[in-house]
C-alpha cells in the first residue's frame, strides 16, 4: 500500500513521483527489513514544493469515473461541408486492453456448414482417415482473417495434403506458387502398313481304316523288311559308293554354300578395296594435273594403282593386253625372258576395281610369252608360251585349263612364239589367229571345235634365194602385226633388225623388207588412224616411224638405252609412248615435238628393273607397264599428253579419225616432200 | 484272327507300320515314336490317346494339329503339304495325323 499520497496540483509528476517513490522504497524497506533503521523523521526531498500549513492541509476530491484516461477530451475535425472546425462532443471512450482472435466457428453459419460438407467429404475415403483429421484441423486454420502470408502457409498445406489423399474437389491453387503451363510434342503422323502372307500349301487326303486294311498293310510291312534284311547282307561296297557318293554330295554342297556367297563376297571385295584405295580411284577418275599448264608443252604420268600377285613374284611380265569390251579389265602374261631359266608361267587377269588380287589365275607350265584377247569375243584369250605352244583359254568357262591346245602333233613352233595376233572370222566363220616364232614360221591357227588347225602362213626356211647367206639371215620373227584395215597385210619383224612386210595370200615371199634396225626388232605396232604409219622399236636404243611405202624411216628416235615395246596411243595418231630398260616412261607427240619427248619419267622405285610392256587404255587415259618383277604398274597421263585436235561441235567419230590422219599425214608430207625432190 | 497269327510268328510282324506319310524324315519319326506310346498309355480309351496326341503336336509343331484313331473309318481331309502321318498301330488300331489350321 502505497503510503504516499501527497498529489500535486502542478508539479510535473514524473520525476517527483519517481522521487517519492524512492522515498517510499526506502521507507518500505525500513518497514519491511528491519536491519537498517534510519530515523522516523520526515526526509523532504530538496525540490520538494514548499507549501504553507494551511495549503497543506486543504483537502481534495476525487471522483472515479469510466472514463478513458487515455482518450481525447476535445477532438477537433474539419468539416469539408460547413468549412470550418468542429468540436465532437463524445468521444469514445472505450480502451481495448487486450484482443485476441479465435478459430470457433458457429455452427449454422455459412463458413460453418460449408465446412462440415468438407468434413464428410474427408471422411468417406476409409484409407485416410487420419489424412481427414489432420484435414479438419488444417481447414479450420484458414479461417482467420486478415494475415495474407499465414493464408497463403495454410492454404499451402491444405493442397499438399489434399494431393496426398487424393481429393476429388478442385482444390483452387492460388496464383503465386503454381502455375499451369502446357505444351504437345511433335507427333509423328500414323502411318498404316499391311502385308499378307501367303498361306502354306495344303493338299487333301482320303483313305478308309478297316481291319482288313490294316492287316493287308501290315503283311506288305513285313515283306519289306525281310528284303531290307537281304539287302542288309549284300556286299558292303555298296555302302561305301553310297558313302563316297554323299561325301561328294556334301563338299558339293558346301561349295555350294561358298559359292552362292562368292559373288556378294566379290563385291565386298571391290568395295572394300575402293575404300582403302579411295584416293587412288578419285585421281583416276578425277585429277588433272593443274601444273601442266606451267609445264610448257611437257606433261606427267601419275602412278595409280599396281597389281600384284604373290605367286609372280619371280616371273616378268611378258605381254599386256587390254580387254576391248570391258575397259577395266585386262591381261597380263608372265614368264621369264632368260634362257637359262625357264620354269613356270601364268595367265593373269586383272581389273582396275581391285588390284589387290587378280580376277582370274591361270597357271601354266612354261612361260608365257604373248597374249591378245579378241575384239569382238573378249572371253578368248589366245596365249603363246616359250616352249613353242599357243592355247586359247576361254574365260566363260570353269577351270584353268585352256579350251585349246597347241601339240607337237597339231603343229606347234619348235621355239618360242614372240607374238599372237586374233584375226577375223576366216571363210568358215571360224575364229582364228596368228602367231609368229623364232623358228622362222608364222602359223595361222583356226578354232575347229576341240582343235587348233594350223595353217603355215609363211615359212620363212623356203622363202628367199638359197644361198647360205640368205639364209643364215632369214631366221627368227620376233614380232607381228596386221593392219587395222587391210586385213592380208601384216608385217614381221626379225631377230636381225630387219621388218618384212608380208601379205597372208604370198606365202613364200615378202613384199617388202626394210632394214630397220641392228638389234632383234622388239615391237612392231600399224599406226591406229593412218593407214600408211607404223612404228618399230628395238634393243638397239631406237624407235623408228615408218611409212610402208617408203623404205627409211619418217622419224628415228635414239633413246641411249633398250626399247622394251614401244605403242600408240588409241586417241590420237601422233602419240605413242615407250618403255626402256632403265624403268622410264617415255612419251611422245609428234605434233608438239618431232624430236623429243614431252615426258620421261622413271616409274619404277627400285633400281635395275626393267620395263618390259607398255599398252594403252582403249578408253581411259590409263597407261599400264609391267616390269620384269611381275608387276604392273598403271599410270595416268597428265592433260599435256592427251591432246587431242579441237573437236568441232557435232564432229562424228569418222570425222575425227580423218582429223587425226590429216595431222599425221601432214607431219610426213613435210618430210616427204625433201625426199621427193632428191634426184632419184 | 489276325492277332493270333501274329503270336506264333512270335512277334515278328511289326506293331507300327507307316501307311502314308509326306513329313520330313525326324518329323516322322518323333510322331510315330509319340503316337506309339499315347495309344499304349490309353490302350481302352481312343479320345484320351488322341487329345494327347494332339497337344504334344500342337506344342511341339506349331498349332491346328488334328488326331484320328480309330478301327473303322473312312477319311477326306485337307492338310499343309509336308504334315500328315497315317499309321497302323498294334494290329487294329489306325491313327491319322495331320496338320491343317
Amino acid at each position: 500500500m502505497r503510503k504516499a499520497s501527497t498529489v500535486q496540483k502542478v508539479a510535473p509528476p514524473g520525476p517527483k513521483s519517481n522521487k517519492n517513490k524512492k522515498k517510499d522504497e526506502e521507507e518500505a524497506v525500513d518497514a519491511g527489513g528491519g536491519r537498517v533503521s534510519y530515523g522516523k523523521a520526515l526526509i523532504k526531498p530538496p525540490d520538494q514544493l514548499e507549501l504553507t500549513e494551511a495549503e497543506l492541509k486543504e483537502e481534495i476530491t476525487r471522483t472515479l469515473t469510466a472514463n478513458n484516461p487515455h482518450a481525447p477530451q476535445n477532438i477537433v475535425h474539419y468539416s469539408f461541408k460547413e468549412r470550418s472546425f468542429k468540436v465532437t462532443s463524445a468521444v469514445d471512450q472505450l480502451a481495448v486492453l487486450f484482443e485476441m482472435e479465435g478459430n470457433l466457428v458457429h455452427i449454422d453459419s455459412d463458413e460453418g456448414r460449408r465446412l462440415r460438407a468438407k468434413e464428410i467429404l474427408a471422411n468417406e475415403p476409409a484409407t485416410v482417415n487420419t489424412g481427414a483429421e489432420a484435414d479438419e484441423e488444417e481447414l479450420a486454420l484458414p479461417e482467420e482473417g486478415g494475415r495474407e502470408v499465414d493464408e497463403v502457409g495454410e492454404e499451402d498445406r491444405p493442397d499438399s495434403v489434399a494431393s496426398k489423399t487424393g481429393m476429388k474437389e478442385q482444390k483452387a491453387t492460388n496464383q503465386f506458387n503454381f502455375c499451369e503451363r502446357a505444351s504437345q510434342t511433335l507427333n509423328n503422323p500414323p502411318r498404316e502398313i499391311s502385308c499378307q502372307t501367303e498361306p502354306p500349301p495344303r493338299s487333301v487326303f482320303g483313305a478308309t481304316v478297316s481291319q482288313w486294311e490294316i492287316y493287308d498293310a501290315y503283311v506288305m510291312e513285313l515283306q519289306k523288311q525281310e528284303k531290307n534284311k537281304e539287302k542288309q547282307k549284300a556286299p558292303t561296297l555298296r555302302k561305301d559308293v553310297d558313302k563316297s557318293r554323299n561325301k561328294t554330295m556334301l563338299t558339293e554342297t558346301a561349295n555350294d554354300d561358298i559359292t552362292k556367297v562368292r559373288k556378294g563376297a566379290k563385291i565386298l571385295e571391290r568395295m572394300v578395296h575402293q575404300n582403302t584405295f579411295d584416293d587412288i580411284a578419285q585421281d583416276f577418275k578425277y585429277f588433272e594435273d593443274g601444273s601442266d599448264e606451267f609445264r610448257g608443252q611437257e606433261g606427267t604420268l601419275l602412278p595409280l594403282w599396281k597389281f600384284q600377285y604373290d605367286k609372280a613374284k619371280g616371273l616378268s611380265v611378258t605381254a599386256l593386253c587390254w580387254n576391248k569390251k570391258y575397259p577395266d579389265l585386262f591381261a597380263v602374261g608372265m614368264g621369264s625372258y632368260d634362257f637359262n631359266y625357264q620354269g613356270r608361267g601364268m595367265l593373269v587377269f586383272y581389273s582396275l576395281k581391285n588390284s589387290a588380287f587378280p580376277e582370274r589365275i591361270y597357271p601354266t607350265d612354261s612361260g608365257v610369252m604373248c597374249l591378245d584377247i579378241h575384239e569382238q569375243h573378249s572371253y578368248l584369250t589366245a596365249v603363246g608360251f616359250y616352249d613353242g605352244c599357243v592355247a586359247v583359254y576361254n574365260l566363260k568357262r570353269e577351270g584353268s585349263e585352256p579350251v585349246y591346245k597347241s601339240t607337237v602333233k597339231t603343229g606347234k613352233h619348235t621355239d618360242p612364239v614372240w607374238q599372237v595376233c586374233w584375226q577375223n572370222n576366216d571363210m568358215d566363220d571360224r575364229h582364228n589367229f596368228c602367231s609368229v616364232s623364232s623358228d622362222g614360221r608364222v602359223v595361222s591357227w583356226a578354232l575347229v571345235k576341240n582343235e587348233l588347225v594350223f595353217t603355215d602362213i609363211i615359212r620363212r626356211s623356203l622363202a628367199g634365194p638359197e644361198s647360205a647367206q640368205q639364209r643364215g639371215i632369214l631366221a627368227c620373227g620376233t614380232s607381228l602385226d596386221f593392219h587395222k584395215q587391210i586385213d592380208y597385210l601384216f608385217l614381221v619383224g626379225t631377230g636381225e633388225g630387219k621388218i618384212h612386210k608380208c601379205s597372208k595370200t604370198y606365202s613364200s615371199k615378202y613384199l617388202e623388207t626394210y632394214d630397220a634396225h641392228s638389234r632383234a626388232v622388239d615391237a612392231i605396232k600399224w599406226n591406229h588412224f593412218h593407214p600408211k604409219v607404223f612404228i618399230s622399236c628395238s634393243s638397239d636404243w631406237t624407235i623408228k616411224i615408218w611409212d610402208h611405202t617408203i623404205n627409211t624411216p619418217m622419224f628415228t628416235f635414239d633413246l641411249k638405252v633398250p626399247v622394251g615395246d614401244v605403242a600408240w596411243a588409241p586417241y590420237s595418231s601422233t602419240i605413242f609412248a615407250a618403255v626402256t630398260t632403265d624403268g622410264k616412261v617415255h612419251v611422245f607427240d609428234l605434233n608438239i615435238n618431232k624430236y623429243e619427248e614431252i615426258c620421261k619419267q622413271a616409274v619404277v622405285v627400285k633400281k635395275k628393273t626393267e620395263l618390259t610392256h607398255i599398252e594403252f587404255n582403249p578408253i581411259y587415259p590409263l597407261l599400264i607397264v609391267g616390269d620384269d618383277r611381275g608387276n604392273v604398274i598403271s599410270l595416268k597421263l597428265s592433260p599435256n599428253l592427251r591432246k587431242k585436235p579441237k573437236a568441232k561441235r557435232g564432229q562424228d567419230p569418222p570425222q575425227r579419225t580423218e582429223v587425226e590422219v590429216a595431222k599425221m599425214e601432214k607431219l610426213l608430207s613435210l618430210l616427204r616432200e625433201p625426199e621427193e625432190s632428191l634426184p632419184a | 484272327e489276325t492277332p493270333p497269327v501274329d503270336g506264333r510268328r512270335g512277334g515278328a510282324l511289326p506293331s507300327v507300320c507307316p501307311q502314308h506319310t509326306d513329313m520330313p524324315e525326324e518329323m516322322r519319326v518323333e510322331t510315330m515314336e509319340l503316337c506309339v506310346t499315347a495309344c499304349e498309355k490309353f490302350a481302352t480309351n481312343n479320345e484320351s490317346a488322341a487329345k494327347m496326341i494332339k497337344e504334344s503336336m500342337d506344342k511341339k509343331f506349331g498349332s491346328s494339329w488334328h488326331v484320328v484313331i480309330g478301327e473303322g473309318f473312312g477319311f477326306e481331309v485337307t492338310h499343309e503339304v509336308k504334315n500328315l502321318l497315317y499309321m497302323f498301330f498294334g494290329g487294329s488300331l489306325a491313327v491319322c495325323v495331320w496338320k491343317c489350321s
